[in-house]
């Protein structure tokens, strides 16, 4: 049975896309048929973090409109074999989605994946909303920082209240903290929240922790999804994530400080 | 009070002992919100608009909450009036 993952944060520019790009990829590594969903509907992004952005003909709301057929729009990855995006409109609004419309493409991509992952819009208006509606789990992006803790939090409240699930009455979609951008000099300096001050805030398992890293910046330069990158702590960070997100065991990493120089350390040297 | 508490006690809290504090406060109260029917906050503003017919009082001297027990809910008001 597909399951369908939306990775969600209510507040913008937490890492998003650049977590449905890496956790998309991963599970189609482990062999997992997975389509990653741009529900931005007006600001695709996710083309050009995966670096097919030179080969969208088709998108999303054409598909719900009936101008092309689902094969027509699915873009096969070129690196990861059993991965496709499927491209927002740069055209139309959020009202192009529509709850019918949205459910009769899902239905269709359950048939033929294992794994759907919706990249959610920033905000808790309808394109947000619209996006984590059907999803079974959600991954709920937070910045160790005060506005996107709070944020999460109320995206929290609309999973449980406003899902199909919640609106159903079925099991609870299940939910998943990744932090992200974490600093842990920063935290131990006293200036940045622990992973354990968000984990007792939302209160909500914890599936992984990224650390902030210029990787994240490069990688979405070249149009390749950080976690191909298995030198950057970064990309062995989402990897432990797609592990766990399967139910797998992984010990935390990247938490401390990287022991640095003492040198470097004078220079103020920070990861 | 030894040599080491002295430097201890002078040490500010840190802002991310702060910013924990806050959250703590702001997201309990808003998961308070999250449940209410949609109809409170235009209740309690216009409880808060007979009130004032009466006694001067300022926004935050009203707070109105529901609290579901079972299958009855309880509309608790507290006015703190000025003295
Ligand atoms: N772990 C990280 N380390 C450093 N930079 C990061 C990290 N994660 C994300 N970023 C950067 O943060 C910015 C926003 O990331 P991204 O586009 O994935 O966020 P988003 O939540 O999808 O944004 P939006 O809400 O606009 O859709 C990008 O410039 C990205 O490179
Ligand atoms: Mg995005």
């Amino acid at each position: 049975m597909a399951r369908i993952i939306v990775v969600t944060s209510g507040k913008g520019g937490v890492g998003k896309t650049t977590s449905s790009a890496a956790i998309g990829t991963g599970l189609a590594q482990r062999g997992h048929s997975t389509v990653i969903i741009d529900f931005d509907v007006g600001l695709r992004n996710l083309d050009l973090i995966m670096g097919c952005e030179r080969r969208v003909v088709y998108d999303f709301v054409n598909v719900i409109n009936g101008e092309a057929t689902l094969n027509q729009a699915l873009i096969k990855d070129k690196r990861t074999e059993g991965l496709y995006i499927l491209p927002a409109s740069q055209t139309r609004d959020k009202d192009a989605l529509t709850e019918e419309g949205v459910a009769k493409v899902l239905a269709e991509l359950k048939q033929r994946f294992d794994y759907i992952v919706c990249d959610s819009p920033a905000g808790i208006e309808k394109g947000a909303q619209m996006a984590l509606y059907f999803a079974d789990e959600a991954i709920v992006v937070t910045n160790p920082e005060v506005s996107s803790v709070r944020d999460s939090d109320r995206i929290l409240g609309i999973l449980q209240s406003k899902s199909l699930r919640a609106r159903e009455g079925q099991d609870a979609v299940k939910e998943h903290l990744l932090l992200t951008r974490y600093n842990p000099a920063r935290v131990s300096a006293g200036e940045m929240l622990s992973v354990a001050d968000v984990e007792d805030i939302l209160a909500i398992p914890l599936l992984g922790v990224i650390p902030e890293s210029q990787d994240v910046l490069k990688a979405s330069n070249q149009g390749e999804p950080v976690i191909l990158n298995s030198e950057a702590l970064a990309g062995q960070a989402y990897s432990d994530a797609v592990d766990r997100l399967l139910g797998e065991d992984r010990a935390h990493r990247f938490l401390d400080e990287e022991k640095q120089g003492f040198f470097k350390r004078l220079l103020g040297g920070r990861g | 009070m030894s040599f080491l508490d002295y430097f201890r006690s002078k040490r500010p809290a840190s802002s991310a002992a702060t910013a924990k504090e806050r959250l703590q406060v702001i997201v309990a109260h808003e998961r308070g919100q999250r449940n209410q029917p949609d109809y409170l906050p235009a209740m309690q503003q216009e409880i808060l608009e007979v009130i004032r017919k009466y006694v001067p009082v300022e926004q935050d001297d009203v707070q109105v909450q529901l609290d579901e027990n079972g299958n009855c809910s309880v509309l608790e008001l507290n006015v703190t009036l000025p003295g």
